[in-house]
């Protein structure tokens, strides 16, 4: 056994990881950071837009403050947020920003001047803020406030933590796949993890543990999201059987990703006029949005593009039905100037110019809100020493909607947070842990893989783990998408669980040896499949609507059965999540109306 | 467009296994439309060879994980579409970096060197108060200085670059592009002087023998060769001065 020991383990280097690894390395502590891919690969590095922060420098942001980016987070989540986590969060963004521009972030600056914004509004911009990091439009929020460079704002936040995490010596152990938790029942040791480089078993031992593995966007077929997103870090935590994820069922889709590949293509298409047309070229969205038509807001775009192609207005492909965006008539020049980035990802992506042809979009998975439970501080519910942030947690700032620019700065603002408190802990607790538990926990990932690769000669059955994958990734897709409706979750989580008796069963065709990319699938699948039926059945309870979470037979937000948070447990053995519920903290803002859109659940993503 | 059946011949070896020479492997495969070689690749792992080895994280082109030699071309994969290419597509892993396997490439662990080699974080002795509004800084700079740092560190410039095959101890176009990242910003209060033992050596600008490959194979189309001779003469006037 190859073991590792230190203070603090950290679990994922992207911005949540590694922002929490630098406050816990000032304090003095010795930390290590595993991820699946060098840092700078991160799934993080592909945000573009912006990170949200009240700074109120530029005109469109005059007179913000932390109370306003507050209402907006509360609002956004649909009341389902954590009132607590939501405050602190807005008075430490502005501080946060600071701090990345301080380290080496070069963000987008006041220039001082008259402006004309595309609408034809004329702005000025004061003198006085110039120079100040300035900030731009995003959904949902009655002050422009994301703060950006350029198109890269992702990119930028990242190499700027990684080159801190460089300049501070922190040990980073790239492709190096954390597979289990090791604890004892009260208290978490660290990982038994899989080098993705030779295959080899490793056990880290350390006094606290982070996990800041990111979302699980691709439990779905159609995820905007990097392909390793696959949610590691949440089924390492479910499989304690001592810990909850919260509010697994709130999952973010956004209208137009690019088909077959599911890439991003940002609002400003339809902002600058684009239409969204159906197989008979006809402009639908006016038939059933006739005020707002393209623009209403993300959500309510996704929910009327999913209804009409149920009707049968989905343009046919190999890669199943979509729709057409349709930005031709902006003219040449818009596109290939103001349109860049679109024009560009166009032309790589799917080989189309779309300033002579239509370009194939359809809704797509985007965010998980749910996640790993924790208290305020990022400790998880349930056991000692671990602790989580980022995508993975579920801390819960977003409750059944995230605002856009609101998850890059949670993981810098919630880094910081969790990241101090569990140096805290850290530096009064004790390395204590008996050879004998991590060896249980060591054996247990040897027998798994084991009986994957050798167990071929008493399974009653050989299943192929990418089959099993993609019947996963299509029943959510069908059945737990935008629309849901209690028939077809049932349909859901019946068709999970059957496939997850399969999964017990897998057989590799190769030989599994060394760094095989199909044993670390097999590896993960059951995993995938268990949050998967945490979403599944999640979102069968919950008879209501709210944000992101909408059902036909239950379209309306019930307040009174229904504000609170959905706790899912794993017991060993079964093959369906244990739910659980708990209250949401309401401290300053009562439930109340949104102030935007006619139906429940609207609001801005990024 | 009529769909083709495409040969992809595709590197094989395992350096993990003592004994075993590398080789490359032929899969046909039917052409969809809008086919990348991320989903050739994919296609093939699911429903042919599970065991072939290759990265893709962001499959946008943002990551910088898929540098592979396309038909001897240093490319990224994922914007790689087939239909722009003929029937036969050869894929062989970068040159330079360790090889993990397969098509995959430790471009990651050569990256973290370099930067640590050239010292790639913002150096300054003030520290930061969080209760202070941040310094100034005019838009066009902190423009000049994200152009600077929009490289993704893939390695298709390393990996045809003539001198970096010869010598291991180039910096590249990526590692001085880097460095003139740093030289732009005017937080980094490192005096010129102190870039000059690691650039102005054979390892550095003056190893470059101006053959411009580094940009044709950019894929972010960075202006890799103007940074060069940006730092090159600062380099070469602070030779004058010591
Ligand atoms: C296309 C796109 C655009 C977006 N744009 C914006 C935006 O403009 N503004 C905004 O606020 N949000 C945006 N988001 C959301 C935001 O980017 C993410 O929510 C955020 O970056 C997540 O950061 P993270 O640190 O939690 O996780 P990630 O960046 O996903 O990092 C996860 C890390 O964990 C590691 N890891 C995972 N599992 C394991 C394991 N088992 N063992 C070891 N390591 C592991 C990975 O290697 C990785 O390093 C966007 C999302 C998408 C998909
Ligand atoms: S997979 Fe990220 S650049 Fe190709």
């Amino acid at each position: 056994m190859n073991t590792i020991v230190t203070d603090v383990l950290i679990i994922g280097a992207g911005l949540a990881g590694e922002r929490t690894a630098i406050e816990a390395a000032n304090q003095g502590l010795d930390v290590i950071i595993l991820s699946l891919v060098p840092p700078r690969r991160s799934h993080s590095t592909a945000a573009q837009g912006g990170m949200q922060a009240a700074l109120g420098n530029c005109a469109m942001g005059r007179g913000d403050n932390p109370s306003i980016h507050f209402e907006d987070t509360v609002k956004g989540s649909d009341w389902g947020c954590d009132q607590d986590v939501a405050r602190l969060f807005c008075e430490t963004a502005p501080t946060a920003v600071r701090q990345m521009a301080y380290w080496g972030v070069p963000w987008n600056r006041v220039a001082a001047g008259r402006k004309r914004l595309p609408g034809g509004q004329e702005i000025y911009e004061l003198k006085e803020y110039e120079g100040l990091i300035t900030a731009r439009n995003f959904g949902g929020t009655a002050k422009w406030r994301a703060c950006y460079t350029a198109d890269g704002t992702g990119h930028t936040i990242q190499y700027t933590l990684d080159s801190i995490v460089i300049k501070l010596g922190i040990k980073v152990h790239d492709r190096m796949e954390a597979l289990r938790l090791i604890h004892n029942g009260d208290k978490c040791m660290g990982v038994v993890a899989r080098c993705l480089r030779t295959g080899k078993l490793y056990t880290y031992i350390s006094k606290s543990t982070v996990l800041a593995t990111g979302g699980c966007g691709r439990l779905y077929g159609a995820s905007t999201n990097a392909v390793i997103n696959e949610g590691s870090g949440m089924f390492l935590a479910l499989e304690t059987e001592l810990v909850p994820l919260g509010n697994m069922e709130a999952i973010q889709f956004h209208p137009t990703g690019l088909v077959p590949v599911w890439i991003l293509i940002t609002e400003g298409a339809r902002g600058d006029g684009g239409y969204l047309l159906d197989k008979n070229h006809h402009r639908f969205m006016p038939d059933y949005e006739p005020k707002k038509k393209e623009l209403a807001s993300r959500d309510v775009v996704a929910r009327r593009m999913i209804m009409h192609m149920r009707k049968g207005y989905g343009v046919e492909s190999p890669y199943g039905p979509h729709l057409w965006l349709d930005i031709r008539h902006l003219g040449e020049k818009h596109i290939n100037t103001n349109l860049r980035e679109i024009a560009n990802i166009c032309r790589n992506f799917a080989g189309i110019d779309p300033v002579n042809e239509l370009i194939p979009v359809r809704p797509t998975q985007h965010y998980s809100m749910g996640g790993v439970r924790t208290n305020i501080n990022g400790a998880v519910y349930g056991i000692k020493g671990l602790f989580a942030c980022g995508e993975a947690a579920c801390w819960d700032l977003h409750g059944f909607n995230r605002l856009g620019g609101n998850s890059l700065a949670e993981t810098i603002v919630s880094g910081m947070i969790v990241g101090k408190k569990a140096a805290e802990y850290t530096l009064g607790t004790e390395l204590t842990y008996s050879y004998q538990q991590v060896n249980n926990h060591y054996n247990i990932v040897r027998q798994k893989i084991k009986n994957i690769i050798g167990g071929k000669l008493n399974k009653k059955r050989h299943e192929n783990v990418f089959e099993l994958k993609n019947i996963m990734e299509d029943v959510l897709m069908k059945h737990v998408g935008i629309f849901r409706n209690g028939k077809d979750l049932l349909k859901a989580v019946n068709a999970l669980q059957e496939l997850y008796h399969r999964s017990r069963n897998i057989s590799l065709r190769s030989s599994g040896t060394g760094a095989s990319p199909e044993l670390g699938l097999a590896l993960r699948l059951p995993g995938m499949i268990k949050l998967a039926l945490c979403v599944a059945y999640g979102a069968l309870k919950r008879t209501e609507s709210r944000g992101s979470h909408y059902r036909e037979d239950y379209p309306r937000r019930d307040d009174k059965n229904w504000l609170k948070r959905t706790l899912a447990y794993w017991p060993e053995e079964k093959d369906l999540p244990c739910l659980k519920y708990e209250p949401v903290k309401i401290t300053e803002i009562p439930p109340g109306d949104r102030g935007y859109g006619e139906s429940p659940g609207k609001g801005g993503t990024s | 467009m009529k769909n083709r059946e495409l040969t992809l011949n595709i590197f094989r070896y395992d350096p993990n296994i003592p004994g075993r020479e590398p080789y490359m492997q032929p899969y046909s495969l039917q052409e969809t439309e809008g086919m990348t070689i991320f989903i050739a690749l994919n296609q093939i792992r699911e429903n042919q060879d599970p065991s072939l080895k290759f990265d893709f994280v962001c499959r946008a082109a943002i990551c910088g994980s898929c540098g592979m030699l396309v038909n001897g071309r240093p490319r990224l994969a994922c914007k790689t579409l087939t239909r722009d290419l003929p029937e036969v597509i050869t894929l062989m892993p970068l040159p330079v970096f360790k090889l993990i396997g397969d098509l995959s490439v430790d471009t990651g662990s050569w990256f973290r060197q370099l930067s640590i080699k050239t010292g790639a974080w913002v150096h300054s002795d003030k520290s930061f108060n969080p209760n202070c509004q941040e310094e100034r800084m005019s838009n066009e700079t902190a423009l000049k200085i994200y152009e600077a740092e929009r490289c993704i560190e893939c390695g298709c410039c390393i990996a045809g670059c003539a001198t970096a095959n010869i010598r291991d101890d180039f910096l590249g176009a990526a590692g001085l592009y880097k460095i003139a990242r740093f030289m732009v910003d005017p937080r980094d209060e490192r005096p010129e002087e102190k870039y000059f033992d690691v650039v102005s050596s054979e390892e550095g600008v003056f190893g470059c023998l101006g053959l411009m490959a580094c940009e044709d194979n950019c894929p972010m189309e960075l202006p890799l060769q103007v940074q060069l001779a940006y730092v090159r003469r600062k380099m070469a006037l602070i030779g004058f001065r010591v």
